[in-house]
């Protein structure tokens, strides 16, 4: 593999570090202060864009920081899978940042420069985790992410969120730490090493029994990926102001996770070891049983922010799924759902938000006949639904149709069933909104006076048509993210 | 009982300062009153004080003073046994450690000093009882 | 320059006189003659941890006279970055320290000094000295000092604190005197090289022995290595906040740093892990000090208390790290003495700064305090973070050693515990953050716009406390160099 020596990741990294304290110094000129986000975000973007050809090429990028044992250091390795989080995290950043104004702003919320700053931290960390090379950088990376997020969540700083907050602590803090940590210290402990390899780092230092334990440490330990029963922190951080729902905890923060657990997967067990040991039906059981309950619970939610958050944890284990069936299709499948998920739900966040800013709304059975009102909303809630269930013409299908090829492809044909049934359940607790908020009846006014429409603000209206388009767009041109991916798992 | 008598008889020196710590000790444990703490912790000190001492001394020996070292002319050819003349260092080091002792001491009583003029008591219990008072 | 080792002890002794008599004079200028003497100390410091690093080991005869007669000043890596430490951190505490003495300890500032100088010195002697008896001497100057000082706090408690301590103290520094003379009693020596060379002939002595568990004891009691702790905590609490911030990170470190010190030099780690068995005792002591001193910190409701019980559960992890038997537990407990000498420090800045403010600190006292002094919570949070053990502050790194020498050892009750107690750690830190973040101040300084007004501590104080608060981080981050280039050569 040819590497390639640069700062540009360590720099992508710290564009949006650096714009912290410009952003709290122009903490009384809110204006001042977003363009300052966009100006970071954008050559962020484009930072990382820039890697892009090179890494299309099948080279990668590298950078070491700092030695702390042989073996472990704190260094960068920019690859197609990193490449490919990277780019989904960081463009959403700046369509999210266009919505936090209109969403921030629209409601009036306080402490808008202390969101603003620890958002940065947040998207800094992310890209920091994306774009390492070794378990080490990940894992600081991981917990830097998890301590920023934790001011985001409990933004409101009232009794709820306080709660909601220590709930989110403890799950994501506690298996980090109580789990993660030992079984990374494990690893180094056995290897001498922490370095990703696509062969895996075990030799045969490892028994079966062994393995299958520190394996299942690390998946429930990275619990930002939401595998049940590490999930309740997820539907307990909805509290959050929606942008916050919306990139991290649709995208950012649990993609984290799910990244963090691929990369496990793939760099640190190694597709090989985890074939021997018959590991990967392991995970995919855990994974499948997460899958459903979640679109189960999903079902019963009337909040609808709360009903999204137990889709994502249901669509989280899709990818973990398909890593799992160790197959050249189901990887493919697998990862890739990291960035067509991604622009699917956010959409369907993004329009949550405006409709609790146009409306003040929060729960679905408030909504019958909202759509009339805000059809650029609920039809954007519509592509989102369409992505996040995998019917065409959206980005999602591509992963789905993916997914179930990998199935046929390991011989797993019961957990085909599984994807499918899921699907029925997705189509179930998502089609009813859209098909109540055009056609359903009204509660609050009466269906002889013609409907005015009335959506949220322009910062609310454009970002989530965006995505919505993008999701449509990655169902045509899904190549750049399937090259990457080819590249990154040098699958053929 | 009769083969250790003879054992403990020749290292009286160790029991005697054994005992005199652990008399030291638990007065500093159990006594209430803080001027016997501090007494106990006296005789503590004193105790190890005493093992140092002890351990320069030999039999026969005498204080480590050489007559006519300095410029005599028999000095040369004299020669100077160590077992004559018991161990100056161990007793040298406890002037050191004599010292400490006074400061800890000192501190101390100011200390207990102190105490009296806050609560007028330097019984631990009522100590205690005050404190958790206020 | 060649004299520089002798200086380091040598001029803030002096200092200490300088001041003591320029009060008789005038008040004010003690002050001065204190920071001077302290910056002369740190370059000194400096200068010889450069030329160890350099060149190797120094051995300064004081006066010129010849070891094992004359008293000897060994500084190799070890000393010399124990020495910096400690010079360090006095002098940025003093700087720190003008606002608060004048607040506290207004009427006997000039007094503060001195003892402060004297302190130092104490500390600084115990480290570089190279002879057994000098070091009991040096160190029962840092207990008087230290006893005078926490007499100088509370005015109701800290006379009762202090006695308290003067008696453990006292009974500690007996032991470890006691153990000395049964070394005499064998090698008839005291300078610390001479006796190991002795001792390496005599391993199967009971008398050894005897003055090895004595000498231990002594260090252990002084340390407050739990159940001997039970003097720490109110001698903390009480005492002036200038001095709990530079007692708290030092005088336990310090004792570590003797206990190290008798181990690898005097005794020898081939003998105390090879002739004797205690290390598995020992192990254990240590597992039940960390676990004791965070539970036991999770029932304190005034802050400063709660952070003496840390200083408890961290002696643990050093104790459990020095006699793991292998180079790596070593490595993390040498790590963890600069380490933690850093963050305890940084934390205690920031309580400083609290009680500059607030005057008392129980934890209900603190309500509001991230809105009221964003700075100083900046660097407690930060220090915090170092304590639970997120990366990249250097707190995970030293654990990260502990670890690997604890599961090299096989020693999984320790592992165990260093992870329960960073679990703990986190939920008491994040216990005081929810009191700082949720509940709104006591006593309304909210102006109309519900914006807290921002009342911070002295820039001075302010600084040392960021300053301190950085370091933590690139401490950690240039854990690998320090490891490296001073601990690893150290140890070999």
């Amino acid at each position: 593999m040819e590497t390639i020596v640069s700062v540009k990741p360590l720099l992508a990294v710290l564009v949006t570090l650096f714009v912290i304290p410009v952003l709290v110094s122009s903490s009384g000129k809110p204006n001042a202060r977003e363009s300052w986000i966009f100006i970071a975000g954008t050559i962020k973007l484009v930072l990382i864009l820039s890697m892009l050809p090179v890494i299309l090429e099948g080279k990668q990028i590298v950078l070491t920081l700092f030695e702390i044992a042989p073996g472990a250091s704190i260094a960068f390795r920019v690859d197609g899978l990193g490449m490919l989080f990277a780019i989904v995290a960081a463009s959403l950043y700046i369509v999210t940042s266009i919505y936090s104004i209109g969403y921030m702003r629209g409601l009036n919320e306080h402490g808008q420069t202390r969101f603003v700053s620890f958002f940065a931290l947040a998207i800094s960390a992310t890209i920091g985790a994306a774009f390492s090379a070794n378990l080490l950088t990940l894992y600081l990376f991981y917990e830097i992410l998890s301590l920023a997020t934790y001011p985001l969540v409990t933004h409101h700083q009232d009794a709820t969120s306080k709660i909601s907050g220590r709930r989110y602590l403890i799950f994501i803090l506690g298996t980090s730490i109580g789990l993660v940590l030992p079984a990374m210290i494990y690893c180094y402990h056995v290897t001498g090493t922490l370095e990703f390899t696509t062969a895996g780092i075990f030799a045969d230092q490892l028994s079966k029994p062994g393995a299958t334990v520190l394996l299942l440490m690390f998946v429930f330990g990275f619990a930002k990926a939401g595998i049940m029963p590490f999930h309740t922190w997820l539907p307990a951080a909805m509290v959050a102001p929606t942008p916050v729902s919306a990139l991290l905890h649709a995208v950012a923060v649990v993609k984290v996770g799910v990244f963090s657990i691929v990369r496990v997967l793939t760099g640190i067990f190694g597709v090989q070891l985890l074939g021997d040991f018959n590991l990967g039906v392991v995970v995919m059981t855990i994974a499948s049983v997460t899958i459903l309950l979640a679109s189960c619970i999903a079902l019963s939610q009337d909040e609808l922010k709360r009903r999204l958050a137990y889709s994502t944890i249901s669509q989280l284990s899709y990818i973990i799924f398909g890593v799992a069936l160790l197959s050249p299709q189901g990887l493919l499948g697998g990862v890739i759902h990291i960035a067509m998920h991604a622009f699917g739900k956010i959409t369907l966040f993004f329009c949550a938000g405006a409709i609790f800013v146009a409306t003040g709304k929060k729960y679905i059975s408030q909504m019958s006949g909202l759509g009339r009102r805000m059809p650029f909303t609920f039809a954007a809630f519509f592509i989102g639904a369409l992505g996040v269930i995998g019917l065409p013409p959206t980005g999602g299908f591509y992963s789905k149709w993916n997914l179930i090829l990998g199935t046929l492809e390991a011989q797993q044909t019961l957990f085909m069933l599984v994807l499918l049934v899921s699907s029925f359940l997705n189509a179930f607790y998502f089609l009813p909104i859209v098909y109540k908020g055009f056609f359903g009846k009204s509660p609050d006014e009466d269906d002889t006076t013609p409907v005015k429409i009335k959506e949220a603000n322009l910062c609310c209206v454009i970002p989530l048509m965006i995505t919505a388009v993008i999701s449509i767009g990655l169902f045509f041109y899904p190549t750049i993210f399937v090259n990457l991916i080819k590249v990154g798992l040098a699958i053929k | 009982m009769t083969d250790s008598l003879p054992y403990i008889v020749a290292k009286y020196n160790y029991w005697l300062y054994v005992i005199l710590m652990m008399i030291g000790l638990y007065a500093m444990i159990a006594k209430n009153n803080l001027i016997k703490k501090l007494v106990g912790m006296n005789i503590f000190q004193t105790a190890i004080i005493l093992f140092y001492v002890s351990i320069g001394y030999k039999t026969d020996a005498t204080i480590p003073i050489i007559q006519n070292a300095h410029g005599g002319h028999d000095a040369h050819a004299a020669v100077i046994h160590a077992a004559d003349y018991i161990n100056p260092l161990p007793h040298v080091l406890m002037l050191t450690a004599i010292v400490v002792s006074v400061a800890t001491f000192g501190v101390a009583m100011a200390l207990a000093v102190r105490i009296y003029q806050r609560y007028q008591t330097l019984e631990e219990d009522e100590l205690r009882m005050r404190i958790s008072e206020e | 320059m060649d004299n520089y080792p002798a200086l380091i002890v040598v001029t803030p002794l002096l200092a200490a006189l300088l001041a003591g008599l320029a009060a008789w004079i005038e008040d004010r200028l003690s002050y001065p003659i204190a920071l001077m003497g302290l910056a002369l100390s740190t370059f000194f410091a400096f200068k010889v941890l450069m030329q160890v690093i350099g060149s190797g080991t120094i051995h300064y005869r004081m006066a010129g006279w010849a070891p094992p007669m004359g008293i000897e000043y060994t500084i190799d890596l070890l000393n010399a970055l124990v020495l910096l430490l400690v010079s360090g951190i006095a002098f940025l505490n003093l700087i720190a320290s003008y606002p608060s003495v004048n607040q506290e300890t207004n009427d006997r500032a000039a007094s503060f000094y001195t003892i402060y100088l004297l302190f130092v010195t104490g500390l600084l002697g115990v480290t570089a000295t190279g002879d057994l008896f000098n070091l009991y001497v040096l160190i029962e100057i840092t207990s008087l000092t230290s006893y005078a000082m926490v007499a100088l706090g509370d005015r109701d408690r800290g006379p009762i604190a202090s006695l308290n301590y003067v008696f453990i103290g006292v009974i500690g520094a007996s032991f470890y005197l006691l153990g000395v003379g049964y070394l005499y009693l064998k090698t008839g020596s005291l300078n610390m090289a001479d006796v190991a060379h002795i001792l390496s002939g005599i391993q199967g002595s009971s008398t050894v022995l005897v003055g090895f568990i004595l000498c231990m004891l002594g260090i252990w009691i002084k340390m407050a290595l739990f159940p001997m702790h039970v003097w720490l905590p109110n001698a903390y609490t009480y005492s002036p906040v200038a001095f709990s911030r530079v007692v708290a990170p030092l005088m336990t470190k310090v004792m570590v740093y003797v206990m190290i010190r008798l181990m690898v030099t005097v005794f020898g780690l081939d003998y105390i892990f090879n002739t004797l068995h205690l290390a598995d005792a020992a192990v254990w002591l240590a597992t039940i000090a960390i676990l004791a001193g965070g539970v036991m910190a999770l029932a304190q409701k005034n802050l400063k208390k709660m952070l003496t019980y840390i200083i408890v559960c961290e002696i643990g992890y050093m104790v459990g790290g020095a006699w793991m038997g292998n180079q790596l537990g070593m490595t993390g407990a040498i790590l963890h003495i600069v380490n933690d000498a850093l963050m305890t420090f940084a934390l205690f800045l920031a309580v400083g700064n609290m009680v500059y403010k607030l005057k008392t600190i129980d934890l209900p006292d603190l309500k509001g305090l991230f809105g009221k002094m964003p700075w100083t919570m900046a660097g407690f949070v930060l220090a915090a973070l170092s304590i639970i053990g997120v990366p990249p502050t250097c707190g995970f790194f030293s654990k990260w050693y502990l670890l690997l020498g604890a599961l090299e050892a096989g020693a999984y009750h320790f592992a165990a515990a260093l992870i329960i107690s960073s679990l703990i750690c986190a939920i008491l830190f994040f216990k005081v953050f929810e009191i700082c973040f949720f509940e709104s101040l006591a006593g309304g300084h909210e102006t109309a716009h519900g914006v807290v007004e921002i009342e911070e501590a002295p820039v001075s104080m302010l600084i040392v406390s960021g300053l301190v608060s950085l370091s933590i981080i690139v401490v950690g981050l240039y854990s690998g160099t320090i490891v490296n280039s001073i601990i690893l050569p150290f140890l070999k």
